[in-house]
């Protein structure tokens, strides 16, 4: 009877978890989604809670509480932090799943060892390996997006990493291969810690040759392994809602790390071995290039003058925290009877969706952020393009320049505006390493300096000399 | 068992068929939202974490099912939280000036 009950339950919170993923495609019924997630969750565990086999209540209200302790502030982090906290939280489902498996191997080994059949073995293993490295990696890229002191932001590469990685791996499947073939054996349980060790190392090691401008796919595909964990935990359990949530969380994080790729013209292989980011030396070309300079009053007359203003933001204006400067700016364009529009790279930022949410904090309606694709077809319309802390993704070298590491990659087509204002920290390359061809474009004006304080000094300018030129 | 393994296997596989069809319509906009709603999602892992704390087992098992729920129920609610502060952020121009503090 109260089986029955508790897979009604599992049923009704699986559906509630499709109905949740399904609000998600319009920001209009967004929110109803996080509500039946909510109820989702909530039906699972009172149904789970209400199992005859658990006895120890306390503990698992002193765990939960902890839990909301611990939840609640997560919760309210700046928005510039979200990729951190994502990435937290990939570490901590990551965890659990590890746990689960490993308390579960154990159990059984000492209570029903008859249980442990080669294929749940499998499952175990799946879910410990998936679990373990999503942790450790996932803590890696936490640390590397928090720019945490010690642990380097730069690809760390050495020679022979890939083989290393793959050996560590290999080492990891045999061990698993030998305990599925005999989990009960004496050596099996002390067999176990290695392979969970190993499983910890290449989470690191996985990370540690991965760049910042990396960090959106390898978030996305480290959401994926988080969910994968839970899907081995649910054949382990021999739970179908576990197996239908774990799977939704999987696909989501391969879609996502498919449209990064796809955005960067790279392939998963490539992202995840190719140590991209690191300076390239030979991209110092002989000839020395110079940038045209403008000052913010030229910038902004020439804003005033035009009628249709691009805004491209990347990741220097999450830096800067220039979001809300440039709502202001948004706003004195828009009361001028500018349009004004927002184009956003896939890419840009350090997580899928980045951009969105920061100029969403800043109350820039959603109307206004365009899509990549959707953008480049009125580019040369555009009066203005205003390129703030965005770098590789307006290189046009990556339509021209073979020889370049972007090549192929599509990009905001910023050059193709009548003018191009690009704010940008310092003369210094970004993230990738790649000199800009777009900042010695003809009609390309740099405004340097952080990018919060430029987009101040052009909104002073719009606010206090409205209609003096 | 094996009916359970078969059964297992075609959930995950139409699941996973069902994830990528939704997740495709989901609004590029909202993709850091997604990402953090999948993740609290994911976090059902609970489950495991709350039988085996309950459960009449002995303790090294069952602290290592504590710090598992507590993990997982840190998801859950950071999740949840953060997925929902997201999106009211989203506004379309009309609705914008309603919640604008002056």
């Amino acid at each position: 009877m109260m089986y029955g009950v508790g897979q009604a339950a599992y049923l009704v919170a699986s559906a509630c978890f499709i109905f949740a993923l399904h609000w998600m495609n319009t920001p209009a019924t967004a929110r109803n989604g996080v509500y039946a997630g909510i109820a989702g969750t909530a039906i699972a565990i009172l149904a789970t809670w209400a199992d005859p086999t658990i006895v120890n209540h306390l503990w698992i209200i002193v765990a939960i509480a902890a839990g909301f302790a611990v939840g609640v502030p997560l919760s309210r982090v700046p928005l510039t932090a979200v990729p951190q906290r994502t990435a937290l939280s990939h570490a901590f489902g990551g965890l659990a799943a590890g746990l689960v498996g490993t308390a579960e191997y154990y159990l059984r080994i000492s209570d029903a060892p008859a249980e442990l059949t080669p294929f749940r073995m499998v499952a175990l293993i799946a879910e410990v390996i998936l679990g373990y490295l999503t942790f450790s990696g996932s803590l890696m890229a936490a640390g590397k997006l928090q720019e945490i002191s010690w642990i380097p932001q730069r690809p760390v590469t050495y020679k022979g990493q890939n083989l290393a990685n793959l050996a560590l791996l290999g080492l990891a499947l045999l061990l698993s291969a030998a305990i599925t073939m005999s989990p009960a054996s004496t050596w099996a349980p002390l067999l176990f810690p290695v392979i969970v060790l190993l499983a910890l190392s290449f989470g690191v090691l996985l990370i540690i040759p991965i760049g910042g401008a990396d960090m959106p796919t390898v978030i996305a595909i480290l959401n994926s392994y988080a969910g994968l964990s839970a899907v081995a935990m649910g054949f382990v359990l021999d739970n179908k809602l576990l197996i239908t949530a774990g799977a939704l969380d999987g696909s989501s994080g391969l879609i996502l790390a498919i449209i990064m790729c796809k955005a960067m013209n790279r392939s998963f292989t490539n992202v995840l071995f190719g140590a991209f980011g690191q300076v390239q030396p030979a991209a110092a070309k002989g000839e020395q290039q110079s940038y045209k300079q403008e000052t913010p009053e030229g910038a902004a007359q020439i804003l005033e003058q035009s009628s249709f203003v691009v805004i491209i933001p990347g990741y220097g204006m999450a830096v800067a925290q220039a979001q809300h400067k440039i709502r202001e700016l948004y706003d004195l364009l828009k009361k001028r009877g500018i349009t004004v529009k927002f184009a956003i790279h896939p890419v840009a930022g350090r997580m899928p969706g980045h951009m969105n949410v920061l100029l969403a904090e800043a109350d820039i309606p959603y109307t206004d952020l365009v899509e990549m694709d959707d953008i480049n077809h009125d580019m040369p319309q555009a009066d203005v393009a205003l390129v703030v802390g965005a770098n590789d993704v307006v290189n046009p070298a990556a339509r021209s320049d073979k020889s370049s590491p972007i090549y192929g990659m599509p990009i905001i087509d910023a050059d193709k505006a009548r003018t191009v204002f690009a704010i940008k920290r310092s003369k210094n390359p970004g993230f990738a390493g790649i000199d800009n061809a777009l900042y010695f474009a003809d009609r390309t004006w740099m405004l340097f300096g952080d990018a919060k304080a430029v987009v101040g000094e052009l909104v002073k300018e719009l606010a206090g000399g409205s209609g003096m030129h | 068992m094996p009916d359970n393994l078969e059964l297992g296997l075609f959930v995950f596989m139409l699941a996973t068929f069902v994830g990528l069809e939704i997740i495709r319509k989901v609004s590029p906009l909202l993709h850091t939202p997604l990402m953090s709603l999948t993740n609290a999602i994911s976090a059902i892992a609970v489950v495991g974490a709350i039988l085996i704390t309950g459960g009449d087992y002995p303790l090294h098992i069952r602290v290592l099912g504590a710090v598992a729920l507590f993990a997982s129920t840190t998801n859950i609610v950071s999740g949840f939280l953060i997925t929902d502060r997201m999106l009211k952020m989203f506004k379309t121009s009309d609705k914008r000036d309603d919640g604008r503090r002056s």
